[in-house]
């Protein structure tokens, strides 16, 4: 198995959906941080069976809750001196804007560029986020 | 300032008081003659239509307003590229109340953020159409006398059909409605309008690909058109546009009081050969389209009959 040393100071991103890490990765626009990143993809986990982890050394500035919107499933470990300090779920924000884009060709995000992108929570449970204008849910993938 | 963008937007409440307000102005339509005198209404159709632009500027009329607006994109900003916002910023200096139709979906609501007037939604794209709702609404309560205890069967398209979901979400909200979904595999209605209003309501329901077989069952027919327009693929249109058609054959087999709705224009769902039947209300229904936008349009300007 792949070993990747643990962290001292950072943030563990855990339980990732398979394939969905390097969306996160570019969501959160870790290429630009100035720290180390590991993005493990395929792990073995037992509730899971597969999960994509990622591993942030020595920051903690990262908007939680919006990861929630992205997957729904992920928690967050803030790890301090080499240990968790904390396991956070993330909350699912009741509205989201410019987070997440509609892709429906028939709504009026389609032509109006000028137009924020804004989804509101429908459904807490699955985590369904609808675009305000077409009421098109968000479809991850 | 209230705008009529969905169907929900209005409460159960509101919508009897709309109702009973197209109702008032059926008995007595010349009472209501000059209540909006010096009113404008703009209608901004960014697609064509004719049916609902021309009842909305028949319903101003009979109530004495006045009012101006466009048919279709080409002979407005919008062909130099204008935005809903600006179109609607500058229309609100011009009139008292609009009614839009756009292609995309959402564009009354963004129209609805910038706007000073009253903004109805007279349709945009496949999602929303609460005045034909209402219209709807309006028609089963005169003809049938209520708006619960009723099965109501919705058939053709319930894919793209707005007329289709947005009589689903107002008819939900009366006691003991229960629904038959007619339509072919193609075209059946959205799984989240089933999960999200049919399931979420406890909403009876069946969903049938024949015709006559759930006939007997009705107390409504809600017909709808096949629309070209809201397919990307020609083959698909042509293999499904005729799927579903009612005839005097089927007509056989329903209840003497049901009644056939259809939000037109029809191209060949419903036969012609059965206009002459008194179930057909139709054309009825379309006449009831101008009585409850003017009775939609003095609540929103807030008229009062003297």
């Amino acid at each position: 198995m792949l070993n990747i040393g643990g962290l001292t100071q950072g943030i563990v991103i855990d339980h990732i959906a398979v394939g969905g890490a390097m969306k996160i990765y570019e969501y959160l626009n870790l290429d630009d941080m100035d720290c180390s990143v590991a993005i493990i993809k395929n792990a073995r986990s037992n509730k899971m069976g597969r999960k994509d982890i990622i591993k942030i050394e020595n920051s903690f500035d990262i908007d939680i809750d919006v990861l929630g919107v992205l997957d729904h499933n992920i928690t967050i470990n803030i790890i301090e001196d080499g240990v968790i300090k904390e396991k956070r779920n993330p909350k699912l924000p009741e509205k989201v804007t410019n987070i997440l884009k509609c892709k429906n060709p028939r709504c009026i995000t389609s032509i109006e560029q000028e137009l924020k992108h804004v989804f509101k929570l429908t459904d807490r449970e699955k985590g369904v986020y609808r675009c305000i204008y077409c009421e098109q849910a968000f479809k991850k993938n | 300032m209230k705008h009529i963008i969905s169907p929900l937007d209005l409460s159960v409440s509101e919508l009897d008081e709309i109702l009973d307000l197209a109702e008032n102005i059926i008995q007595d339509p010349k009472k209501y003659a000059n209540v909006c005198h010096g009113k404008k209404l703009a209608t901004l159709f960014y697609e064509p239509s004719t049916r609902t632009r021309l009842s909305f500027e028949a319903a101003m009329l009979n109530l004495g307003g006045s009012v101006l607006g466009f048919s279709s994109a080409d002979s407005s900003s919008a062909a130099k590229g204008e935005s809903v916002a600006d179109t609607i910023r500058v229309i609100s200096g011009y009139a008292d109340i609009c009614a839009m139709r756009h292609p995309k979906e959402g564009a009354p609501l963004v129209a609805s953020k910038y706007s000073s007037i009253p903004v109805i939604n007279a349709g945009d794209g496949g999602h929303n159409h609460p005045t034909q709702t209402l219209t709807d609404l309006l028609t089963i309560k005169q003809l049938k006398g209520r708006l619960n205890n009723l099965t109501v069967g919705l058939c053709g398209d319930l894919k793209f059909g707005r007329t289709v979901h947005s009589l689903i979400n107002a008819l939900v909200r009366y006691e003991n409605i229960s629904f038959v979904l007619i339509s072919p595999e193609e075209l059946r209605l959205p799984t989240y309008i089933r999960e999200e209003v049919l399931d979420a309501n406890h909403i009876t329901y069946k969903e049938v690909n024949v015709l006559e077989e759930v006939l007997p069952e009705l107390d409504i027919l809600y017909m709808t058109r096949v629309q070209k327009e809201r397919f990307f693929n020609e083959e698909d249109y042509i293999r499904l546009k005729d799927s579903f058609i009612l005839d005097k054959k089927k007509m056989e087999y329903a209840k003497p009081d049901m009644l056939v709705l259809h939000p037109l224009p029809r191209v060949n769902e419903i036969s012609t050969e059965i206009d002459g039947d008194p179930r057909a209300v139709y054309f009825k229904q379309a006449k009831f389209g101008v009585y409850v936008r003017m009775a939609l349009m003095m609540k929103l300007l807030e008229v009062e009959v003297c």
